[in-house]
């Protein structure tokens, strides 16, 4: 297998719970190197697309490769190359983030060090502290740095910033941000538009276990829908106008209001962002 | 490279530390069956006949208590806390992760043992075990045994807050129905059947002899083989509804 081949590729994935259908027919390729997200509404059927990838469900149908390997074999050789950061995954809690992640760098064959690791996911200061005495978020780190301690090629990031405060979710982007400049690839599952358009090269927008949409977000935010044009007329009121031809509708506009003499207050031009695109695509029309 | 030989030991330290940083699991499964020892020692002091009784009793309650009730809490404890689902996605060996979890156990087992023999031999007047021998087969049978009745039994547990409620529903009505018929020539012919149907009983008749009566194991194979049919109900189980994962219900 050549370092060229996709990371991950999956085709006509389906899934069953007895006659739910939690994923009907996904096809997606991750490239190496990229970081790759799904983004839907809850029940969507990301997680169990991403559990499937990760070896803790079978697949119904379909054909899926995780670097090569099909994860349902769930072969030690492949757990050795990933990193999974669980939605909901406890730990230890006698033990401290140093010994758990000392324990863990024990089952890969190249480990990074702990402290590098404990700095990474910004968890120093609260090394050496029984993991029942953490806070939420500083759990969420010590889960990012399990999934880090092994130095995996492909990470698998399930919703991990659901319940950061902002300041906690800038942090975690930053160390997703710090993986990708190390050419790891990611995997991301999330429900929040500006996390899938800050960190994703690609996305894939899912709902009812289909992918409706995917591509780089800014083009999926360009494709099929108009710019806005917006700015308040002389009552204060604000106009919203929708083209595909921005050019000649401001030619238009600044001509008439010079005409009368009159400013454009506030006037902004917006492409289509990734949430009106997401908004469109998931509305239960 | 890490092979799965080093990582069940390596798995076995980390279970052997946590063990110890845990007071009341330590206290329950540990410290517990011991003060039962001493009190049924200080009641029962200067009678030699139920001495002899008691010390095999509380044996077989250790291993029933080291494993059965330890395994059951552990395993709901780690699943519901989403423990077993991280190590699922680990590269560590199934076979590693349950070995150093069953050789922490089995640990436990093997120092309650230790203290309870060497506490007869010192303070209960019933001197070494007879059949050193027959204390081992009984104990390792009861070990395996017990063990997989407890992550079998745990597969039963919905959730960590009732685990208490369904582990003593089990351990305290066998406990009190094998100790109650043991050697008891009075006790009333449906429970004893009962109770050497369980295997806590034959468990204890074979201590008994290994420990105080010097009866071999030869003579005590239809309770041996009693242990070992729960043993393999308990593997069956124990293997074939495993999961990993809390239920989403």
């Amino acid at each position: 297998m050549s370092d060229t081949a996709p990371a991950i590729e999956v085709r006509d994935l389906s899934k069953r719970y007895g006659s739910y259908e939690a994923v009907r027919g996904i096809d997606i390729t991750v490239q190496r190197g990229e970081v790759f997200g799904l983004l839907g509404p809850n029940g969507a059927g990301k997680t169990t697309t991403v559990e499937i990838l990760e070896g803790y469900r079978e697949r119904s149908g379909g054909e899926v490769s995780v670097l090569g390997h099909d994860p349902a074999k769930r072969s030690i050789e492949l757990r050795r190359r990933i990193g999974i950061v669980l939605q909901s995954g406890g730990i230890y809690s006698h033990l401290t983030p140093r010994e758990v992640l000392a324990h863990w760098a024990g089952f890969y064959p190249h480990p990074r060090e702990v402290d590098e690791v404990l700095t990474l996911a910004g968890l120093q200061e609260k090394a050496d502290v029984r993991s029942r005495r953490l806070s939420g978020g500083q759990l969420r780190r010590l889960d990012f740095a399990l999934a880090l301690v092994g130095d995996p090629e492909l990470i698998f990031l399930d919703e991990p910033t659901t319940g950061f405060d902002p300041a906690a979710r800038h942090a975690a982007w930053e160390t997703v941000r710090s993986l990708r400049e190390l050419g790891k690839t990611i995997l991301l599952t999330t429900h929040y538009l500006d996390e899938a358009q800050e960190l994703a090269d690609r996305v894939a927008i899912v709902k009812d276990g289909r992918v409706l949409a995917i591509g780089p977000p800014r083009e999926l935010g360009v494709g099929g829908s108009h710019y806005r044009v917006a700015y308040r007329d002389r009552d204060g009121e604000l106009v919203e106008l929708q083209t595909e031809d921005p050019t000649g509708l401001l030619n238009e506009l600044t001509a008439a209001a010079l005409a009368r003499g009159e400013r454009l207050e506030e006037l902004s031009v917006g492409r289509p962002t990734l949430e009106d695109v997401y908004l469109e695509l998931t509305a239960d029309a | 490279m890490p092979n799965a030989l080093a990582l069940t030991w390596r798995q076995y330290r980390l279970e052997r530390r946590m063990f110890w940083r845990n007071p009341s699991a330590a206290f329950f499964n540990f410290v517990l069956p011991l003060l039962f020892l001493v009190g049924g020692g200080v009641i029962l002091h200067g009678n030699q006949h139920d001495l002899n009784l008691l010390v095999p009793a509380i044996a077989g309650m250790s291993v029933m208590s080291t494993t059965f009730t330890a395994l059951a809490y552990n395993i709901v404890f780690l699943r519901e806390r989403g423990v077993l689902k991280r190590i699922r996605g680990a590269p560590l060996p199934t076979s590693s992760y349950f070995g150093g979890i069953a050789g922490n156990a089995v640990t436990n087992t093997a120092l309650q043992i230790a203290i309870i023999v060497l506490a007869g031999r010192l303070f209960f007047g019933i001197g070494w075990p007879a059949h050193w021998d027959e204390l081992i087969v009984f104990v390792v049978v009861g070990v395996v045994s017990l063990a997989a009745l407890g992550v079998a039994f745990a597969h039963v547990i919905p959730n960590f807050e009732s685990t208490a409620a369904y582990v003593n529903a089990v351990f305290l009505p066998v406990v009190f129905v094998s100790f109650f018929v043991f050697e008891n020539k009075s006790a009333p012919t449906f429970l004893l059947t009962i109770a050497e149907a369980l295997p806590l009983k034959p468990l204890i008749d074979g201590l008994y002899g290994a420990m105080v009566t010097g009866s071999d194991l030869a003579s005590n194979l239809d309770a041996l083989a009693v242990i070992a049919l729960w043993g393999v109900f308990g593997l069956y189980f124990a293997v074939r509804g495993f999961s990993w994962e809390q239920s989403r219900t």
